[in-house]
């Protein structure tokens, strides 16, 4: 098991690697930057000292060698578009904000796709089983920000239950991390209800029920532990996804976080917050598929060896 | 090992029978089942694929696949009392304690995300007093009377580190875990290689002698069943067709389909041609005959098998001992 985890560490740490290479690369593929920052009636020098102070008149590796330097301190520099903030300070304003949404959302999903997943295996073709079925047909169907739309006029406007948007008080949360799990349950469940179906048949299960085990214990232990390899794995792509925020959301409900962020950089060319924005994302997935490779190696001793 | 006839008799099945439903309609796969177990005997169950072998194995612990078949008549009687009348509740607490199973393929029946041990010592703990502390040593008790090698250290072993036999072995363990009073073994051999389906038999057969369980040894292999069992069901088409003593039936088949099977079987010594196979296949469960089931692909069947059921004609042997088959060819005997 160590050895294992040491693997995935090492793993981890090369995807690390490969993503600063590509953040690097891929801003200085999409353009000089002295474009963006200087008038278009520039003068020669006014370009020449600026390249000689951002050191872009430097060689490509010994570029990517500070710029790997300063982002391991943090450091990505200025934003071009917020000024007066770095960029890192930029992100770090907004990132608690997207991980408590993303979190809940998260957790909410979890909590709702996998029991409900288990129970319609349980009772394939039952009402339960159906009930899910066309659940999810909508969670996968509608589209998040009409969905969300309808959340707000539902709770907040018609029964004004719950704020419309904003953020500040735990009743902010609950409609933008409902409208979130909401398709993330949709494919959750479905994904576990195939997984137990499958493991439900198996052998094991079978002899579990000869050697007297209730039926609860059967579904739950034996049955669950061998299916949730599935849904698991499912789940490092929907952590990662859901703790890095969404646009649509964000907008909707105007919620301070990061998908919003990024897309603003994006758009100013704001290089310096693109980049910290995207090493921020790709740490949060690299973390979560490092977590789900522990949790399956523990559950699945074959994952181990 | 010849068996005790003064043995009691522990395990007695009378009518059973067992529904599977397709679309809305419901066909007999286990069909007026009776058969009896003696204290330390073994009986043999045997017949083709689809036979209903292991469907009854199953019925007898009411584990018949949900939605799919039911158990709809008849009665288990396991010490005086019927287990198809118990609740499932009831049920669960004879399940691995009084009435076990073997099942065929050891790659697949023992759970891969579980130690072997904790695998043993789950039975052990919904069925006996043993301290949770004390779960580990017994499951290591067990793997050592199965006679694996170094069970201490295999306790902890999970499935995917052992070999089929090894595994087979701890599926053994944990049937025989509770000293339960019968064993269904459901094919336990067929999916291991021929020296290790030997040793396995021998375990089994040891096993028998110390506990005095009665072994329901379900298979196709007549070569086994010299070897391992006291006594003969053959199964056809949900029925049983004939049943009795081991050499009696070896020697003197009363019922066309047992001559037909046991004609399929090598010989060791005489002419070596051609095996002859059964012709045809056995009926749709939807399209039974209505006369002997076995009547179609029957050499010798006249008019009245086409029409008329056969009843049990009894045959018993010089000792008395039971032997009957449902043929009309027995009727002028």
């Amino acid at each position: 098991m160590k050895r294992y985890i040491l693997i995935r560490l090492l793993e981890s740490l090369a995807a690390i690697f490969v993503i600063t290479v590509l953040v690097f690369a891929l801003t200085h593929m999409s353009g000089s930057p002295v474009d963006a920052l200087l008038p278009q009636d520039a003068t020669q020098e006014q370009i020449d000292a600026l390249v000689s102070a951002w050191g872009l008149d430097q060689s490509l590796p010994r570029q990517y060698l500070s710029f790997l330097g300063n982002a391991l301190q943090g450091d990505f520099g200025d934003s071009l578009k917020w000024r007066g903030y770095s960029a890192m300070g930029v992100v770090a304003d907004r990132l608690p904000q997207t991980l408590y949404l993303g979190g809940i959302a998260v957790a909410i999903s979890v909590v709702v796709a996998l029991p409900l997943g288990v129970m319609a295996a349980m009772r394939k073709g039952g009402k339960l089983d159906k009930a899910a079925q066309l659940f999810s047909l909508f969670g996968q169907s509608i589209p998040q920000f009409w969905f969300a739309i309808l959340l707000i006029w539902f709770f907040a406007v018609a029964l004004q239950l719950l704020p419309t948007s904003g953020s500040g008080s735990w009743q902010h949360v609950i409609l933008p991390a409902i409208a979130m799990a909401w398709f993330q349950i949709a494919a959750l469940s479905r994904l576990t209800r195939s997984a137990m179906l499958e493991v439900l048949d198996a052998e094991y299960v079978k002899l579990a029920r000869v050697k007297g085990v209730s039926e609860t214990r059967v579904v739950w232990v034996h049955a669950l532990r061998n299916a949730a390899v599935v849904p698991l794995t499912y789940f490092g792509v929907l952590a990662g996804s859901v703790l890095t925020g969404s646009v649509t959301i964000e907008t909707v409900f105007s919620w301070p976080g990061l998908g919003w962020v990024a897309i603003e950089a994006i758009r100013a060319r704001d290089f310096p917050v693109v980049q910290a924005v995207v090493v921020i994302f790709a740490l949060i997935y690299i973390v979560c598929n490092f977590l789900v490779d522990i949790l399956n190696a523990y559950i699945d001793p074959r994952v181990r060896a | 090992m010849p068996l005790d006839p003064q043995s009691e008799v522990v395990l007695e099945v009378r009518n059973l029978t067992t529904t599977i439903s397709i679309r809305t309609d419901e066909f007999a796969a286990v069909d007026n089942v009776s058969l009896s177990l003696k204290r330390g005997e073994t009986l043999g169950l045997v017949g083709e694929s689809g036979s209903g072998k292991s469907l009854t194995g199953l019925s007898l612990l009411n584990l018949v696949p949900k939605h799919a078949a039911r158990v709809a008549g008849g009665a288990v009687m396991l010490d005086g009392v019927d287990l198809l009348q118990l609740s499932e509740r009831e049920m669960r607490r004879v399940r691995g304690k009084k009435i076990s199973m073997i099942l065929q393929d050891p790659q697949t029946s023992l759970n891969p995300s579980f130690s072997v041990g904790s695998q043993i010592g789950e039975a052990l703990s919904l069925h006996t007093d043993v301290p949770k502390k004390g779960l580990k040593a017994a499951a290591v008790e067990m793997l050592r009377r199965v006679r694996v090698a170094a069970p201490e250290h295999r306790v902890d072993a999970y499935p995917h580190q052992m070999s089929g036999g090894m595994r087979q072995r701890v599926v053994g363990a944990i049937a025989i875990s509770c000293a339960p009073d019968v064993i269904i073994a459901d094919e336990p051999t067929t999916s291991l290689d021929v020296t290790v389906q030997a040793q396995y038999i021998r375990l089994l057969q040891e096993l028998q002698a110390e506990t005095g369980m009665g072994i329901i040894f379900i298979t196709h292999d007549f070569g086994i069943v010299a070897k391992v069992c006291h006594r003969l069901a053959v199964m056809y088409a949900g029925q049983i067709v004939e049943t009795g003593p081991v050499e009696r039936i070896f020697d003197a088949p009363g019922h066309p389909y047992t001559q037909a099977l046991l004609g399929s079987v090598p010989k060791l010594h005489g002419q070596q041609g051609r095996l002859p196979s059964i012709s045809g296949n056995p009926p749709a469960l939807w399209n039974k005959p209505k006369g002997c089931k076995f009547a179609p692909r029957c050499p010798l069947a006249d008019t009245r098998c086409h029409t008329e059921e056969p009843p049990v004609y009894d045959t018993p042997d010089q000792d008395g001992r039971e032997h009957w088959a449902r043929c009309w060819r027995l009727e002028t005997q």
